[in-house]
């Protein structure tokens, strides 16, 4: 054998003792491995997280309808107030005119934005943003050419998010927003409460310190199941996973706490419970920004009493 | 001029004579089949995302073929010597310019017509409201770009040494432009004098590929491009295509062949 051949051979020994150092260490202390973490952890190592990133980001653009600012633009879009993370956190979305291009800058800047999107619309807005549609009054006289649409058909666009979503929670089964932001799309528009409770309980699994799993998975027993009984197992878990990891903490995830307490609080109301509906209230009230208005409700509640 | 059709013809036949166009084809065929395969929460008509993964596969693709087969024209001319005899009949230096560049240019289109079939139907089985008039601008608009990069690479295949130091150059040149070409005026202004000015006239200067890559309106479904600015976009490839094919007989006039 000559030279370079031994050469070869030696590197190849080289990488397969390298291989055989490493790999053992880049597994848990158990020993064992998540599933989502074998092929894509393996391949990519921690840019995978950097795709999953990237393919999160794909869903907020393909909810914009392609319209959406680069790094290069120095802007958000609404400030993040229409992203899809924030409408899922919050449940509602803003419609603004903000446009984050501005006036052509150039002649070319001006020919140019013949060729991509340069108009804001968002998945799904036509039947949010048709009156005739949404009060769904069918009876009513419609324009010519205007067609109705029928729950899945309409909020249906919304359902071109869903690959990206579920591809990167694949590449970073750790994100917990993926899990949250894919249920409250397949809960809240889509109408697929199953699939957003299977998705969730997946990201539970491989997430099983997240509060905010919990807290989305309490939203669809309440609301979709109307199971109170376990959606209080799940909001009382999820807020004592929260205290477990805010407690001390510079910055605490207050707006999830204030949701939490919220909906425990209406809950118990619900269920006729009022004195634990007021401590809950209670509690809100110290890390609300609107106080008095909570404190309003309290004051309702033991009038009730 | 009339060597101009029998050259071109060559290189269409080299094209379904090598199996470039073949492997790329049955890749992007066989990873668009496979993610379109993919179940998504159990929701049916999901389109988009495929459409996106296709067209980012027809383009990395066309990318390929296109300066692969261009930039080893003259180079494998010259170096199996069959330039000589080429050259030898009453074919001048400007007709082989001319016949490579049109062969390179219809060899692309050809493939890209097989791609966008493959896209269209991809698209058609998952969403049946397909605008193929869209289609068809985004193909058209694809072929004049790759009509300008074609001019490019055979420019660089008299400049540069070799077809692997050429191609590199024109790739790394076209995903420049494809991915920062856009931007480059929002960099330059924030720059200052004379940095601002260079960047300026480098995003003046260099052709703008991205003009041509409507794919997020294809995907997004965003209405069809006027006549008038898609009329213009063909014109500034065509006037950028003679730009590159005069810098490239210019050079090749007076080279040395051996």
């Amino acid at each position: 054998m000559n030279a370079p051949r031994l050469m070869l051979v030696l590197l190849l020994v080289g990488c397969f003792t390298l291989a055989a150092r490493l790999v053992p260490t880049g597994l848990p202390a158990d020993g064992t491995r998540r599933g989502a973490d074998s092929v894509a952890a393996l391949l990519l190592g921690e840019g995978r997280r950097l795709f999953a990133n990237h393919l999160f980001v794909k869903a907020d653009v393909y909810m914009h309808s392609g319209y959406y600012p680069t790094i290069f633009d120095h802007a958000q879009l609404h400030g993040g107030a229409n992203s899809t993370r924030t409408q899922a956190a919050t449940g509602t979305g803003q419609d603004t005119d903000q446009g984050f291009l501005g006036p052509p800058r150039d002649w070319l800047d001006r020919f140019g934005r013949n060729f991509y999107v340069t108009t804001h619309s968002h998945l799904g807005d036509d039947e949010e943003h048709c009156e005739h549609c949404r009060n769904k009054a069918k009876s009513a006289p419609a324009e010519p050419g205007h067609e109705h649409h029928d729950g899945e058909a309409a909020s249906g666009d919304v359902r071109e998010i869903l690959p990206w979503l579920r591809l990167s929670a694949m590449l970073d089964p750790q994100n917990v927003e993926t899990y949250t932001v894919a249920a409250y799309w397949l809960r809240s528009h889509l109408k697929r409460p199953e699939e957003a409770e299977k998705f969730l309980r997946e990201g539970w699994r491989e997430n099983p310190d997240s509060y905010e799993i919990l807290f989305e998975l309490g939203r669809v027993t309440s609301e979709v199941r109307h199971d109170d009984a376990r959606a209080r197992n799940l909001w009382e878990l999820a807020l004592r996973k929260w205290d477990q990891k805010n407690r001390g903490a510079v910055d605490p995830d207050l707006p999830l706490r204030r949701l939490l307490l919220g909906s425990l609080a209406r809950l118990e109301e619900r269920a006729g419970n009022l004195a634990k509906a007021i401590g809950y209230f209670e509690l809100l009230k110290s890390i609300s920004p609107a106080p008095e208005t909570v404190q309003k409700q309290i004051d309702e509640l033991r009038a009730k009493r | 001029m009339n060597a101009v059709g029998p050259l071109a013809c060559v290189v269409i036949k080299e094209l379904y004579r090598r199996k470039d166009f073949y492997v790329l084809f049955v890749l992007t065929a066989l990873i668009s089949v496979l993610m379109g395969g993919m179940n998504f929460f159990n929701t049916q008509n999901i389109a988009r995302y495929i459409k996106e993964i296709c067209l980012a596969l027809i383009w990395i693709s066309s990318l390929v073929i296109a300066i692969g087969t261009a930039a080893r024209q003259l180079p494998a001319e010259r170096e199996s010597r069959t330039i000589f005899p080429l050259l030898a009949k009453p074919v001048t230096r400007a007709d082989v310019i001319a016949g490579k560049f049109t062969g390179c240019w219809l060899a692309c289109g050809l493939c890209l017509v097989v791609f966008y079939v493959l896209f269209g139907v991809l698209s058609a089985a998952r969403s049946p409201e397909l605008n193929w008039l869209q289609i068809a601008q985004a193909l058209v608009l694809h072929w004049f770009m790759l009509g300008m990069l074609v001019a490019m690479t055979l420019l660089g295949s008299v400049v540069f040494a070799a077809p692997s130091s050429n191609g590199t150059i024109c790739l790394i040149v076209t995903a420049g432009m494809l991915l920062l070409g856009r931007h480059l005026n929002k960099v330059a202004l924030q720059l200052t004098e004379p940095g601002q000015s260079i960047v300026y006239a480098v995003y003046f200067v260099l052709p703008h590929f991205e003009l041509f890559d409507v794919r997020d309106m294809v995907v997004h479904s965003a209405p069809l491009i006027a006549a008038g600015p898609f009329l213009l976009a063909l014109v500034y490839a065509g006037v950028y295509v003679a730009v590159f094919l005069l810098g490239a007989w210019l050079v090749f006039r007076r080279q040395m062949l051996n």
